[in-house]
């Protein structure tokens, strides 16, 4: 298979604007007569399924939460990036795309950047013209904030809201289709299979949740927004039922997946309290301009505080290791996330973390406070200080806040070329499902972006050079013996899930899996661990397909087959992030091979033999993956080092 | 300090599917860490369900950090539970007492049927904002975002009634069912921002409408949706929106 990313010729910043100009159309009369798919309702797919029928295309929206609202893009805190220099501070569309590249650490398409930051002005406007209420100034203009990697204020936020106000009106404009018969909504339905007629994706097998039946679906096209794959790990920031099922069903269809190594791990996290515990909260990011990240000198005060016999507060001063600003004193505490998440663990590690199970550190805001006083720092982190309380049941006015690092984003995504198709003709992805704008590490208040420029204004030009073939296909019928053996592998399948009848719960075999991907496919990653965890994993996919144990029948709501299907998965996912770990043997953004760090300890790039995308073919579970790169030529930026130093 | 664990006794409304009449069943759980968040006092009931090889007890949930609105349980008599202003997934164990016994439910109304156990059909949500909870504008029609300024007051306070994460605990905790607070607060939102005006009065026309042909019921200003509501919406937003669906239906032509 060759790849072709099918990037359009000229100069990088006319790409877009030629391409667009002369990209193929569909008459109106004729997207009357074209059905599209979309999976996943977050910022990409309710952007898109909306998009796609205000243009005159017919719709069908899946989502497997009980309303497309829910949507995981709601829990987005910090805000959405755009290039409009409203606050005369030299941003241009230039300076986004160059922070996005070298944030990504090199390991992005060009051509895909510089789009995303074309585009993002629109988004704005586009919210704005929904009734979005993103913060103001009292002149009533828009107000924007400094996030991490920029050295200009180009965040626009809504609160600590920003996912929530965004998805709403991407929801609102989904919610007008809907009412005009445009788009038809599939709520608690779950995608379990791509349905492929003569090598062209041409509809899916969705799972009623609420019954249980199987029902078939055509399309001229599919698309794919069902999100990231973090929940792979167990615990992470995702919600409960993120999952990579609907994109594995896609890439066992003969869809490449891109980078799946490539996961970012956020320093600011609650850390995990006991084994009960589902998933990790977020602290925003931004508490790091004002606390202080330290652990104690000495193992043995570390010991005495995770017992209980001490508190952070008879830690004297001399026995306090401030080790980001001890590490790194040029960016001290304000270190980009990859390398914050990584000092952390090195600490714990050691065995001075700070919680009982000896993995956490302290933020502490004492010094803060002592300078500026309380009703500074409160002004400034009062909400986040309040939800930290509610859930941990401490005070971080007057003790320090434990963090940990969690699984927050996943990079890694399917393959798309500038289209945003994947390898298989007619089936696309957007959003965080696939691979193509972070490279290996992204930067704050960019998911956001990523997720609506791809829904709102790329694909809707995209999508037509595909579909102007299909004019003439007429409505697809779903009795073909495509559809009849696609319901017929999936009945199968569930069947077989049904008939193990074994002794152990789903969640178990998931968090089992989450421990070996967190210890060996995590923060750091060596040849030794990865070969290690892909031996695990496929003994604990044998394990599960032996032993575990789903109540209930297939003819009914029954959560736990839901979640079986979306663990069965991961498990398959997780042998491919592994072995895509071990295939890169340079360290990059959020992936960290111990084997490849400069003299001082940090993460060494090798761009002479890793300057590329991994996109994986898939080739039975018993078999290797087979390995496709797509090279990556940088003409616009210069390839340098990161140093924090 | 409390205690690190404590023991609980759960009356939990069990309910096959829509049709079945529904019961409670008791539980008993002991060490239950007072860490844990209330839906993962539920996952070590339901994991110790499924290894008795019993039927766990079915819920929504999905976010877990108070923001996405699935989940949704009546707990002691109280949607969300006991503390104000937290969704049941915020809630920790730690406001429980070691031997206390917590009654569980679905949410009841007669437009949220249950589906299962504590999972209830909430869609009807959906349809009232289908009927008229957006602004007309097709992407790509926008002019610049700071073209048209918007008062800092008025944008923060859109905000506030924006806020609402549609659980729908307005309307288990009224005693008539009604969904004026959710409905109140999307109206609020637009009647408040000069890009809702152009469809200002259609709006809450069709919204209230559609909100009275579902079967939620009249506002009889108890005010129990303020106090149980897990974002603090306002019921100030009830009052306008009378105002607005008043001032509507006197505008000749609506």
């Amino acid at each position: 298979m060759k790849l072709d990313a099918k990037i359009p010729a000229g100069a990088l910043p006319e790409k877009w604007t030629k391409y667009r100009s002369t990209v193929r159309l569909v008459s109106p009369a004729n997207k009357r007569k074209i059905d599209i798919i979309v999976v996943g309702t977050g910022l990409a797919g309710a952007s898109a399924a909306a998009s796609l029928a205000e243009l005159g295309y017919k719709v069908k929206a899946f989502c497997f939460q009980d309303s497309p609202r829910r949507a995981h893009s709601i829990a987005a805190q910090g805000g959405i990036n755009a290039a409009k220099n409203y606050q005369n501070d030299g941003d241009s569309v230039f300076r986004l795309f160059y922070d996005t590249i070298k944030g990504g650490d090199y390991r992005a398409r060009e051509a895909n950047v510089h789009r995303l930051a074309e585009v993002s002005g629109s988004i704005i406007d586009q919210c704005v013209a929904q009734g979005v209420p993103f913060a103001r100034e009292y002149g009533g203009l828009l107000d924007n904030r400094s996030f991490g990697g920029t050295q200009v204020s180009r965040t626009f936020y809504a609160r600590g809201q920003t996912g929530q106000q965004l998805l709403l009106g991407a929801y609102s404009a989904l919610s007008r289709q809907i009412e005009k018969g445009q788009v038809e909504m599939f709520s608690r339905h779950e995608m379990v299979e791509v349905v492929m007629v003569d090598g062209k994706a041409r509809g899916i097998i969705a799972r009623d949740l609420v019954s249980g039946k199987l029902e078939r679906h055509s399309g001229h096209a599919v698309v794919i927004a069902s999100g990231g794959y973090g929940n792979v790990f167990y615990l992470s920031t995702n919600a409960m039922g993120s999952n990579v099922t609907a994109a594995w069903k896609a890439h066992k269809q003969g869809a490449l997946f891109g980078n799946p190594c490539f996961t970012q791990i956020h320093p600011t996290c609650l850390p995990q309290t006991g084994e009960y515990q589902s998933k990790l909260t977020l602290m925003s990011e931004s508490l790091r301009n004002d606390g202080r990240v330290w652990v104690p000198k000495t193992k043995e005060d570390a010991k005495a505080i995770q017992e209980g016999r001490k508190k952070a507060s008879d830690i004297a001063e001399a026995d306090r290791d401030y080790y980001l600003e001890r590490k790194y004193p040029a960016f001290g505490n304000l270190v980009p996330r990859d390398v914050a998440s990584r000092a952390a663990k090195e600490a714990c590690d050691e065995g001075r973390g700070v919680a009982p199970t000896g993995l956490a550190v302290f933020l502490d805001f004492r010094d803060a406070i002592n300078r500026l006083g309380k009703d500074v720092i409160s002004a400034r982190y009062g909400n986040l200080f309040e939800m930290y309380d509610k859930i941990t049941g401490d005070n971080p006015y007057e003790t320090p806040m434990k963090i940990y690092p969690a699984v927050h984003y996943t990079m890694g995504g399917l393959w798309v070329d500038y289209n945003l198709m994947t390898t298989v003709p007619g089936l696309y992805a957007i959003g965080e499902a696939n691979f193509s704008d972070h490279g290996a590490n992204r930067l704050g208040a960019s998911a956001l972006m990523q997720g609506l420029a791809d829904g709102y204004f790329v694909l809707p030009y995209t999508i037509g050079d595909y579909l102007a073939d299909e004019i003439g296909t007429g409505k697809i019928s779903t009795d073909g013996d495509a559809f009849v053996q696609a319901e017929q592998i999936v009945t199968e399948r569930q069947k077989r899930l049904m008939g193990i009848k074994g002794k152990q719960s789903v969640e178990s075999f998931h968090r089992r899996l989450g421990k070996i991907m967190w210890e060996y496919c995590g923060m750091a990653r060596n040849e030794e661990g990865l070969t290690k965890a892909r031996d695990m994993i496929r003994a604990l996919r044998d394990e599960f397909w032996s032993d575990v144990r789903i109540p209930g029948t297939m003819e009914e709501f029954n959560p736990e087959l839901d979640k079986a299907g979306r663990v069965a998965d991961f498990l398959e996912l997780g042998e491919l992030m592994v072995i895509d770990a071990l295939v890169r043997k340079e360290s990059c953004g959020g992936h960290f091979r111990l084997e490849s760090q400069t003299p001082e300890g940090e993460a060494k790039r090798d761009d002479d033999n890793f300057a590329f995308v991994s996109a994986w073919e898939f080739n039975g579970l018993e078999g290797d993956p087979i390995l496709h790169q797509e090279n990556l030529e940088f003409e616009a930026v210069k390839l340098t080092q990161r140093s924090y130093k | 300090m409390g205690k690190e664990n404590i023991g609980l006794t759960l009356k939990v409304w069990r309910q096959k599917n829509e049709a079945d009449k529904g019961h409670f069943e008791t539980y008993k759980l002991s060490e239950v860490s007072t860490h844990a968040s209330f839906l993962e006092m539920i996952d070590v009931l339901n994991e110790q369900l499924i290894v008795e090889g019993k039927d766990p007890v079915a819920f929504d949930h999905d976010c877990r950090e108070g923001i996405c609105g699935m989940c949704s349980m009546y707990i002691n008599g109280r949607a969300h539970g006991p503390q104000s202003a937290t969704t049941t997934c915020q809630l920790h164990m730690r406001h429980f007492n070691d031997g206390e016994t917590i009654t569980i439910e679905p949410w009841r109304a007669a437009p949220f049927p249950v589906i299962k156990d504590l999972t209830v059909d909430r869609s009807a949500f959906d349809q009232i904002m289908a009927a008229g909870g957006y602004v007309s504008v097709n992407t790509g029609n926008a002019p610049d975002g700071n073209a048209m300024p918007i008062p800092k007051e008025d944008a923060d306070e859109a905000f506030n009634a924006a806020a609402c994460i549609g659980c729908g605990a307005c309307v288990a905790a009224c005693k008539n069912a009604s969904a004026m607070l959710f409905v109140s607060a999307k109206v609020s939102q637009y009647a408040l921002l000069p890009q809702g005006q152009p469809e200002r009065k259609e709006r809450v026309l069709k919204m209230v409408a559609k909100m009275d042909e579902l079967g939620f019921g009249n506002c009889t200003n108890t005010g129990a949706c303020e106090a149980e509501c897990p974002k603090g919406i306002s019921i100030t937003n009830i009052a306008r929106l009378n105002r607005e669906f008043l001032s509507a239906s006197l505008t000749p032509g609506h």
